[in-house]
């Protein structure tokens, strides 16, 4: 070979279809390395009371040293956080085609009403007479969502959707319990989330795996053997995580009913079908929604989220205290009183914040703009789709809704796998897809593009795809060891496994 | 790398050489390369039971984490505390790196277990190769 | 729909490209009988300025004139300019969680000065990424002590917040692990420790407190953690008024310790989003539920971060994970390391400083009206206190709302026995004179006929 691929500085790493260019981010330590004795970024107002003596008042219990957080001005903090910041990847600066996640636009209105006085500063025990203004966006949103699901009652309380299962879980086996056996096991897809089995475990059930069949979906035959009188439900993600819809959804619903056992629906991936079909309407009878996929809260790296559950009527005594309920007058008030409930699973009433940026979308959207998205996002991953099959292997050929998944067959053919693709993807200014998962894919490539993407973002993205292909049959070396463009190339992961540092040591 | 073929071998990719009536245990090479490089191995205490076909401890890589079987049944005897600072030696040196020792309770149940060559095949079988 | 970047032109280009007639034949997988083939019921289309106006009607359905003395595990603290400006920039909001560490080294060095910071201020070894909150936090601490000790029983103080030991209850549900209640002593509002050291045995495998407690009581945690270990249990000890590591010795003596983080410079947004974590000692780091960063070096040496010891996690060991925990709160955790670096070492000691002084002379001037006394003395605070008032508090509230001022929260909700007690909290921007005030108004009872 003349030149050697791997050389970040040849031209071949670093120009790819023009999208990206390098640009200068300066190199920044930890905030503790910034810090010396005596600069202040804050200032305290006047004590207008009188001071008082820590060690007196405190005795024993007072602190004898200082936490050592570090002592910065007030211009080193914002550029520190500045800096940092320009080393993250986000949907405002490009497509963020992470499966399963959703990373569609997170509208800048949201942060600012929920920003407002009155809102951001209400105390969570100010009485309910004083807290009319938040129970009225609690409800409206409530009622929006109950609408969307096509379902009969709802709680806002879980905090993620993790959190959402357990809550669902839940009241699956309060149910269950009332009709005088709580059942043994869950059956779950070996297609679903991780943190469907890891809810179930939980909740006390046993976890029953149910094979795919060859399209990706739900065998009916191996459901119809499995599901026995010791079933408390199926936990179900549709579309699935390979963004199918199964359409025999109603058949699934009926096998579960028929012995007694529930239809769980994983909402993560409801995006795919709002303003479209209600889960409601095909049989489910209970579900969790993510606030910050479907309603575009922002995820912030990582969370808060917010995992709403809504439920059948039938469930509806079970839910978490306290409830919303209407007074005679039109106010409103939380009831607490409810001895079916599963009790509370966490303090307050949920991620209040998260729910005024939820309706704000669903008010800057109404009806036809909710519809228009759902349709929008399935035309861009089906888009992709169409200009990718033939360059990368599609495992299943079953008709995609809003996500598509690909498999790194052909390429793993020349030794590069799909995190190795994802990492190339970096260099052409795209975030990656996921990788690796659903598990039932082997080198899975989950690609979801969401509403958010224009024509232009979506051909540019095929194009680097497209380009990374070629680059993987001509010169494989390259894709395996991006990304090149980076603040910092491959970190080892290894070693942090191997010896974690997690905490900066002076 | 070869399979040594005074060890015995579990369909789980643990293998146990015995020693008068006790057993060391450890996983094969097929094992550590199929998790990759090896971040923690979680082992049992010094006396604590182990029964055969049942799990003793988990080793982890950065994104997997894999169950240990045990062979046979019996009692822990010593624990290979150098893995707690190196577990990478069962990637550099499998079937010397050692996990557990265990006083075996029924040495019969050695006989059960498979010989290098069944393994061998066994592997092969799983592979696909 | 604004926020949809295709025109119709563009989306008949798509269509045909992927060789569709319409959308309807992107849908067409649902069965015709679950087709949604009318609109949703929900409200029309709005314009950004009549979102705002909507919400702005909902916020001033109250006004935030009123001057408010609750606490309870969600406190008022200022919250310097800095947070949301920073906090608010695109590449921290907008972007998802940090798997692909290369592209998100911001987020994640953010988190491990995060895991310092409260590492450093509970005086604990590590501490994680996050919790939903502070209630969740302490029952995944409870199940990781569960984990930890192989033991199936726990102990909790009557003084942990109720609503965190509600959702304790709920957690340890199916869990076969029964909770015994210790109550406090009626002098000092503290944990009973004869009662404690009766309940810990050596089938415990936690001791659960909150200090300073839900009264505001500061616990002997050296004395309770000895309790504790005499019978070889943990101790946990939840904190949800953070701001007290200012001034209040950390809990080294704790196993765990789980925080809400909200006092520090998160908003009050009646409820959440909050910020939990978890801190422990760094033998029980495999245990620890939820992500963790960690510190390495790149294929050319450069210090970087990445999400690390995710075998713990449930994408990983599904049903046998430390946790179900997936998405935490790190969007809050930068707020909390904002407002940490912002306060920075004295900051935090003079910020704490001022709460005692404002919650003392509170507590000094409503104890000082005919009828009022503190309910508890002879152990140290924070800024929370319980007030005795012979009067019922509902009459008392009354007044003080006239005057726009909602006073201490009634304990009688939780505690039956602890009647016209009330729980008041003042921090740093509690003004002299609103307290002077509210004392006046406390005192003008009505002469009774």
């Amino acid at each position: 070979m003349a030149t050697d691929p791997v050389n970040p500085q040849t031209d071949a790493a670093r120009r790819t279809t023009g999208k990206v260019r390098p640009h200068q981010t300066q190199n920044e330590g930890l905030v503790f390395e910034k810090s010396s004795p005596g600069k202040r970024g804050y200032k305290l107002p006047e004590l207008d009371v009188p001071p008082v003596n820590v060690d007196e008042l405190l005795g024993a219990a007072a602190r004898k040293e200082k936490a050592q957080l570090p002592e910065l001005s007030e211009i080193e903090i914002v550029r520190h956080f500045t800096r940092l910041s320009t080393w993250n990847y986000a949907i405002d600066l490009g497509m963020y085609p992470l499966g399963s996640c959703t990373m569609k636009y997170n509208p800048r209105v949201n942060e600012w009403v929920a920003r407002i006085e009155g809102l951001a500063e209400a105390h969570p025990y100010r009485p309910d007479h004083l807290a009319q203004g938040q129970l009225q966006v609690i409800d409206l949103l409530q009622r929006c969502l109950i609408e969307i699901t096509g379902m009969d009652a709802i709680t806002l309380q879980p905090a993620a959707g993790a959190h959402g299962e357990f809550t669902g879980i839940l009241l699956v086996r309060a149910w269950h319990e009332s009709q005088g056996n709580a059942r043994m096991k869950i059956l779950i897809p070996d297609s679903a989330h991780g943190t469907n089995p890891a809810t179930a475990a939980i909740c006390g059930y046993e976890v029953e795996n149910l094979k795919s069949n060859a399209e990706g979906g739900i065998d009916l035959e191996a459901l119809e053997r499995q599901v026995d009188g010791e079933t408390a439900a199926l936990m179900l993600t549709n579309p699935s995580t390979i963004g199918v819809f199964e359409s025999q959804i109603h058949k699934i619903a009926d096998i579960l009913h028929a012995k007694g056992a529930l239809l769980y629906m994983d909402g993560a991936n409801m995006n795919a079908l709002v303003g479209k079909t209600r889960p409601g309407d095909f049989g489910v009878d209970v579900m969790h929604l993510n606030l910050h996929k479907t309603f575009s809260t922002p995820h912030g790296g990582g969370g808060p989220g917010s995992g709403p559950v809504a439920c059948k009527a039938f469930l509806e005594p079970f839910l978490p205290i306290p409830v919303l309920v209407k007074n005679e007058d039109g106010g409103m008030h939380w009831h607490y009183d409810r001895p079916q409930s599963v009790g509370r699973v966490r303090a307050f009433y949920g991620n209040t914040g998260m729910f005024i940026r939820a309706l704000a979308y669903i008010l800057a959207n109404g009806p036809d703009g909710l519809r228009q998205t759902t349709e929008d996002a399935v035309l861009n991953a089906n888009y992709i789709r169409k200009k990718l099959e033939d360059v990368y292997e599609l495992p299943y050929k079953t008709p995609s809704m809003h996500e598509v998944v690909f498999s790194d067959k052909r390429q793993a053919a020349k030794g590069v796998k799909t995190g190795d693709i994802a990492k190339r993807l970096i260099d052409y200014g795209f975030h990656p897809y996921t990788v690796s998962f659903p598990m039932i894919v082997h080198g899975a490539l989950m690609i979801e593009p969401t509403e958010s993407e224009s024509l232009e973002e979506l051909d540019l993205f095929i194009e680097a795809m497209r380009a990374i292909a070629r680059e993987v049959e001509e010169t494989p070396e390259l894709v395996k060891s991006a990304p090149h463009s980076t603040r910092v190339s491959r970190l080892d992961e290894v070693q942090a496994a191997r010896k974690p540092v997690l905490r900066w040591r002076g | 790398m070869a399979y040594p073929t005074n060890y015995r071998y579990t369909k789980e990719h643990e293998w146990i050489v015995l020693d008068g009536t006790t057993g060391t245990i450890g996983i094969t090479d097929y094992a550590q390369n199929s998790l990759g490089d090896i971040v923690y191995v979680d082992a049992p205490k010094v006396g604590d039971a182990v029964t055969a076909s049942q799990t003793f401890g988990s080793v982890e890589s950065v994104k997997a984490v894999s169950d240990l079987y045990s062979p046979v049944t019996g009692t822990v005897t010593a624990v290979n505390e150098a893995l707690k600072t190196a577990p990478d030696k069962i990637n550099e040196a499998p079937h010397e790196t050692w996990i557990i020792k265990v006083a075996l309770s029924d040495p019969s149940e050695w006989e059960k277990l498979l010989d290098a060559a069944a393994y061998e095949a066994f592997v092969s079988e799983e592979t696909g190769s | 729909m604004r926020y949809l970047p295709k025109s119709p032109a563009e989306r008949e280009q798509m269509l045909a490209e992927i060789g569709a007639r319409s959308i309807d034949d992107l849908f067409a997988v649902i069965p015709a009988e679950y087709r949604l083939t009318r609109d949703l019921d929900v409200p029309r289309q709005h314009a950004e300025s009549e979102i705002i106006d909507y919400f702005r009607a909902a916020g001033a359905r109250y006004t935030h004139k009123h001057t408010s003395f609750l606490g309870a595990g969600a406190y008022r603290h200022y919250r310097p300019i800095l947070i949301d400006a920073m906090a608010q920039r695109g590449e921290f909001l907008t972007s998802y969680t940090p798997y692909q560490a290369e592209i998100t080294q911001g987020t994640l060095q953010a988190i491990f000065e995060f895991q310092t910071m409260i590492s450093e201020l509970t005086g604990m070894d590590v501490a994680n990424a996050s919790m939903y909150d502070g209630s969740t936090g302490a029952a995944e601490a409870v199940l990781m002590a569960m984990r930890i000790t192989g033991r199936h029983r726990a102990v909790v103080a009557n003084t942990v917040h109720p609503e965190y030991r509600e959702v304790l209850h709920t957690y340890l549900r199916y869990r076969e692990m029964p909770t015994k209640l210790v109550a406090c002593d009626p002098e000092t509002g503290r944990v009973d420790l004869r009662a404690l050291e009766a309940a810990v045995t050596e089938e415990t495998a936690a001791v659960l407190i909150q200090s300073p407690n839900f009264f505001g009581m500061i616990e002997d945690i050296p004395v309770i953690a000895d309790i504790a270990h005499k019978k070889g249990a943990l101790l946990i000890v939840s904190i949800a008024e953070a701001v007290s590591l200012g001034v209040v010795r950390p809990p080294v003596e704790a196993d765990i310790v789980s925080l809400e983080a909200q006092a520090f410079g998160v908003p009050l947004c009646y409820g959440g989003p909050y910020c939990g974590v978890i801190a422990t000692k760094e033998q029980y780091l495999r245990q620890i539920p939820g992500r963790l960063v960690g510190q390495t070096v790149d294929r050319d040496g450069y210090r970087g971060f990445v999400l690390t010891l995710s075998t713990r996690e449930q994408h990983i060991r599904r049903e046998k994970a430390t946790s179900n925990i997936c998405t935490n709160q790190a969007l809050v955790a930068l707020m909390a390391t904002i407002f940490l670096t912002i306060y920075g070492k004295e900051g935090m000691r003079e910020l704490a400083e001022q709460n005692l002084a404002k919650a003392h002379y509170a507590a000094q001037a409503l104890s000082a009206q005919p009828g009022a006394k503190l309910r508890f003395t002879g152990a140290p605070w924070f800024n929370e206190f319980v007030l005795y008032t012979e009067e019922d508090p509902a009459a008392w509230s009354q007044r003080l709302r006239s005057d726009r001022i909602v006073g201490g929260l009634d304990l009688h909700r939780w505690y039956p026995e602890m009647s016209n007690c009330t729980l008041w909290c003042a921090t740093e921007i509690m003004p002299r004179e609103r307290m002077d005030k509210t004392a006046s108004l406390m005192a003008a009872r009505p002469v009774e006929a």
